[in-house]
């Protein structure tokens, strides 16, 4: 490892990329941006995996009779949830963008922990190696809440080996998010003060403020699930004085706050794309940044919510519901700052901010219609029903996606050092929109209407919409196989980015190279100017000559 | 500030210092806030069996009671003695890290090491006890009074989760304590660098702490 500390690094143009070759110098890289390029790779991986059972579930949904049994299609769903939540949306954005733009937004040459950064993407992948195994092994059952008592009692499936990767894969995430908050106290460059830091930056520290108070509680949840299911000690099981409502409870105070881990990173991207793209700083800087920490600790008193009908005393309910409305604040706080944000500025229709109108919008749809089920009274009626389907897709899919293909479109030039083709992208962006909501929307009628989750069939009269979805969800294919060709192909044939393609402010696009260099600076940074400030208040500059 | 590390650099080993930090001091107070939000993981880790023993422990108080009435009352204070006396003798190690007293340091270190290996030989006597009385949780579980028996496993289930879960953290804390003694040895401590030893030090107080509220709450609370 190389120790140098002599600034600036006197070289032509190397980068984090051509530094070293072969698999070695990638498999034991501690460069922040090679392990969330490692990520990005793995987590793709497991996002088609999930795909596909994705895919296979819809072709089953297209006729009542299904093309499965209905024990396969159990396992359907449940590999579906426990890849796409534990192995693609929780690690998403913070381990991949997260990973590779926190050091350079704050002016830092690395994580505080290189090392520990790097254990945490093998822990992900022994994580994941478990739970395929589960797969390969015939699935899981359960759901991905591994409710008790059927996961420890009843299913005949390999529960303890899913549930093992989970626990695995939760290390990883409270690795990442230690390395993220002891960043961000410790490695910030000269003059990056707190209420200068990115918006992204603010998101990423109230996710790894989840990740380390929330993945603990559902690491111990799921030994007592594997204790339980191998003693049998009754911990979970009314028969024996247990109570299952306790897992309820220990599974949601993680999962509930979970939820918070994979929304928050993605209006961290939001944060940054519609500035750049409205030429305008941000409106109401401070309140999106405090709304994110509000976000975090408000996150970690709903989770009732999902108790409604569990049997949970009333009055806790009502407390849960009402917290429950609380946590909208925030949440809506930042998109009305986003909004005011374009109000007024130079809105130009670049694919990242496509993807950023597309968030906003269906974010807000999930949002509002999270409200409904916040709700006690109407909460009974859609309870386990499509309409929470199609509330959290439109969060975790419409949200999360979203913002997550938005930043891996505005980050690309800075990643790859290439520029990706723009009018193919914009296409795509449109695809994987109309896709979405084909896909989801009758989902909200199919839930109102009365068709439960998790069935592997259901009434005649609900085939149309079902129809719908499926033919939905094949563009929504089409849509996010488009941009791993596209992006593929720019990646080596892409025209050379400039520093700064879109103008953008920011350490890691301003004062850091393209590609950045193993360090990610030639000479160390200084920040002399507030964050997003497009509309170009006087800078420092003497400050910045004088040292 | 970019210049003043060169200035600090000759008081480290320039190898320990690592090449994204500052300063020595910057390296320092990353390391030890890196454990420290470690640990509030680990409250977090051990709340949720905590949470389980608050609500089965308001359900069943007498069961409870009963059960925690043969938990060997003996063992369980002599290895309470003991880890508390480990904390100390830990908390001298670390002085002596900071003082660059290496011999002092070894010793300490080995000390500590030997008392949290009494703790778990102990911990091992009273767990086989536990297996001669069919107190352990499953289909063989036995417990002397019927009508409390089944809200007793869960009892002796939570006595078992909790103190294998805090005795695998003992488990690690001896791995890093003999990590410890052996850089130690290899003369890789200074006053200058001895972060190894203060977070370790963090972490064995903690798992000491966790005992502290283990204990009253599985061994005392039948006998009033």
């Amino acid at each position: 490892m190389s120790t140098t500390l002599e600034f600036p690094f006197k070289t032509a143009h190397p980068n984090y990329l051509n530094a070293e070759y072969g698999w070695k110098s990638w498999l034991f890289t501690t460069d922040h941006k090679r392990i969330a390029l490692l990520y990005l790779f793995s987590i793709t991986a497991f996002f088609f995996v999930g795909g596909a059972f994705a895919v296979a579930m819809r072709i089953h949904l297209m006729s009542p009779d299904g093309i499965f049994s209905h024990d396969t299609y159990n396992k359907l769903f449940t590999m579906h949830g426990i890849i796409m939540v534990f192995f693609f949306l929780v690690p998403s954005i913070p381990a991949t963008l997260g990973n590779f733009l926190i050091p350079p937004m704050i002016g830092a040459r690395d994580l505080a922990f290189p090392r520990i950064n790097l254990l945490s993407w093998y822990i992900y992948m022994a994580g994941g190696i478990f739970t395929m195994f589960a797969v390969v092994e015939g699935g899981v059952d359960t759901g991905w809440t591994f409710y008790a008592p059927f996961s420890t009692t009843y299913s005949n499936t390999h529960v303890i080996l899913a549930a093992a990767g989970v626990f695995v894969s939760g290390f990883s995430s409270i690795l990442t998010g230690l390395n993220f908050i002891i960043t961000i106290h410790k490695m910030r460059a000269p003059g990056m003060t707190w209420l200068r830091l990115p918006l992204f930056v603010w998101s990423h520290y109230a996710t790894a403020l989840i990740q380390v108070l929330g993945t603990p509680v559902i690491a111990i949840t799921l030994v007592l699930l594997g204790l339980e299911r191998v003693f049998h000690a009754g911990i979970f099981d009314p028969n024996q004085g247990g109570d299952p409502v306790l897992f309820q409870h220990l599974f949601w105070f993680y999962s509930h706050p979970a939820v918070y881990i994979m929304i928050l990173p993605g209006m961290a991207v939001i944060s940054e794309i519609v500035p750049c793209f409205s030429r305008k700083g941000i409106f109401g800087y401070s309140f999106i940044a405090y709304s994110s920490i509000a976000i975090a600790v408000l996150g970690f008193l709903v989770w009732g919510h999902h108790l409604f009908v569990a049997g949970q005393s009333i009055y806790a309910s009502m407390a849960f519901s009402l917290l429950s409305f609380m946590v909208a604040v925030p949440s809506a706080i930042k998109v009305f700052n986003w909004t005011a944000t374009m109000y007024k500025g130079s809105v130009s229709y670049e694919t990242p901010m496509l993807y950023a109108f597309g968030f906003i919008g269906l974010f807000t749809i999930g949002g509002l219609t999270g409200l409904f089920l916040a709700t006690m009274a109407v909460d009974i009626h859609v309870t386990d029903t499509y309409f929470v389907i199609a509330h959290f897709h439109y969060i975790m899919v419409g949200g999360m996606v979203m913002a997550y293909l938005g930043g891996i479109h505005f980050w690309f030039p800075k990643i790859s050092g290439r520029l990706y083709p723009e009018n193919w992208a914009r296409f795509a962006a449109l695809i994987v929109f109309v896709g979405f909501n084909l896909t989801f929307f009758p989902q909200f009628i199919l839930g109102y209407l009365g068709m439960p989750r998790r069935y592997a069939t259901y009434d005649q009269e609900f085939q149309m919409l079902h129809v719908m979805s499926t033919a939905g969800a094949s563009i929504l294919g089409v849509g996010y196989i488009l941009p791993m060709i596209y992006l593929a192909w720019a990646w080596r044939h892409g025209p050379i980015s400039p520093q700064n393609p879109w103008n953008a402010k920011g350490l890691e696009w301003e004062q850091s190279p393209t590609p950045p260099p193993t360090f990610n600076f030639e000479r160390p940074p200084i920040v002399t100017e507030p964050p997003y400030n497009y509309s170009g208040e006087e800078m420092e500059v003497e400050y910045r000559n004088e040292h | 500030m970019s210049i003043s590390r060169t200035e600090l650099l000759h008081e480290v080993a320039p190898d320990e210092l690592k090449h994204h930090f500052d300063t020595p001091e910057q390296q320092f107070e990353s390391s030890t806030l890196g454990m420290w939000v470690f640990l509030i993981t680990e409250v977090m880790f051990f709340g949720g069996m905590f949470a389980g023993y608050t609500v089965y422990r308001n359900l069943y108080p007498k069961a409870f009671a009963a059960a925690s009435e043969s938990m060997n009352l003996v063992i369980g204070t002599a290895n309470t003695a003991i880890l508390i006396g480990s904390s100390f003798t830990m908390v001298l190690a670390v002085r002596s890290a900071q003082l660059g007293r290496k011999k002092a340091l070894i010793g300490f270190l080995i000390f500590t090491l030997l008392l949290g290996c009494v703790f778990l030989s102990l911990k091992y006597v009273e767990y086989h006890e536990k297996w001669v009385d069919h107190h352990v949780p499953g289909p063989a579980f036995h417990f002397d009074q019927p009508q409390y028996a089944r809200q007793a496993q869960i009892l002796f289930f939570l006595y078992f989760a909790m103190t294998g879960m805090h005795a695998l953290h003992m488990i690690v804390g001896a791995g890093l304590l003999l990590t410890l003694i052996f850089m130690a040895a290899k003369n890789r401590f200074s006053e200058h660098w001895f972060t190894p030893v203060e977070i370790v030090g963090l972490y064995w107080h903690f798992v000491d702490i966790v005992w502290i509220f283990l204990f009253p709450l599985l061994y005392l609370i039948g006998r009033t």
